[in-house]
């Protein structure tokens, strides 16, 4: 097995984890700001590893290079809403703190 | 190898649905509009799996789309937020 593909096992394997982690924060963190801290962070992580492990087994280079524009766009995205969703979230609960 | 890819992205499947239980249980409608982030990055994730796995370099395209969506459905959620202005500079109610 050439080392292309323990390479690409390797990064998968670990942006599948990181993929867990996030999830499972989502799902197990008290607050909610908190869960947004663990989805945002983590599963970024996890796509960012598999676009690295994926990026040696594209076929030609513009889909190795659509790839890295696929992970800056979600980079970007989830940055932004993090910080929208987090915004949100300050302006519910100065209207009513008892939620 | 492909297989390796194939079985990874059916995994991140589970994951992402997995992760959409919280879309249901979530108190706040953030924590709901969490889950339909999850589906962006976690669609997007599964997608370009899929692409590199079957060789059809369209589906590239497809994940693109998937996070542009997630991040308009953030915005959409913020938009008329109280406290918040319009894009004229009018304060919201």
């Amino acid at each position: 097995m050439i080392l292309v593909d323990m390479f690409t096992m390797a990064a998968v394997g670990a942006g599948m984890f990181f993929f867990l982690a996030g999830t499972v924060g989502l799902l197990r963190f008290p607050d909610t700001l908190s869960r947004l801290h663990a989805l945002t962070k983590a599963d970024n992580l996890g796509f960012g590893f598999i676009v690295l492990g994926l990026l040696p087994q594209s076929p030609d280079v513009l889909s190795g290079l659509k790839l890295v524009v696929v992970w800056l766009l979600v980079q970007l995205a989830a940055a932004t809403a993090g910080q929208l969703i987090a915004q949100f979230v300050g302006l519910e609960r100065r209207r009513d703190p008892a939620a | 190898m492909i297989d390796f890819l194939y079985g990874a992205a059916a995994l991140l499947l589970l994951l992402t649905g997995l992760g959409l239980a919280r879309m249901m249980w979530g108190p706040a409608p953030a924590d709901r509009m969490m889950a339909a982030q999850l589906l962006g990055t976690g669609g997007g994730a599964i997608a370009l799996l899929i692409a590199t796995a079957s060789g059809i370099t369209a589906i590239i395209d497809i994940a693109l789309v998937l996070a542009l969506l997630a991040a308009f459905a953030a915005v959409a959620l913020t938009l008329g937020e109280p406290g918040t202005k319009q894009p004229d500079g009018q304060a919201n109610p």
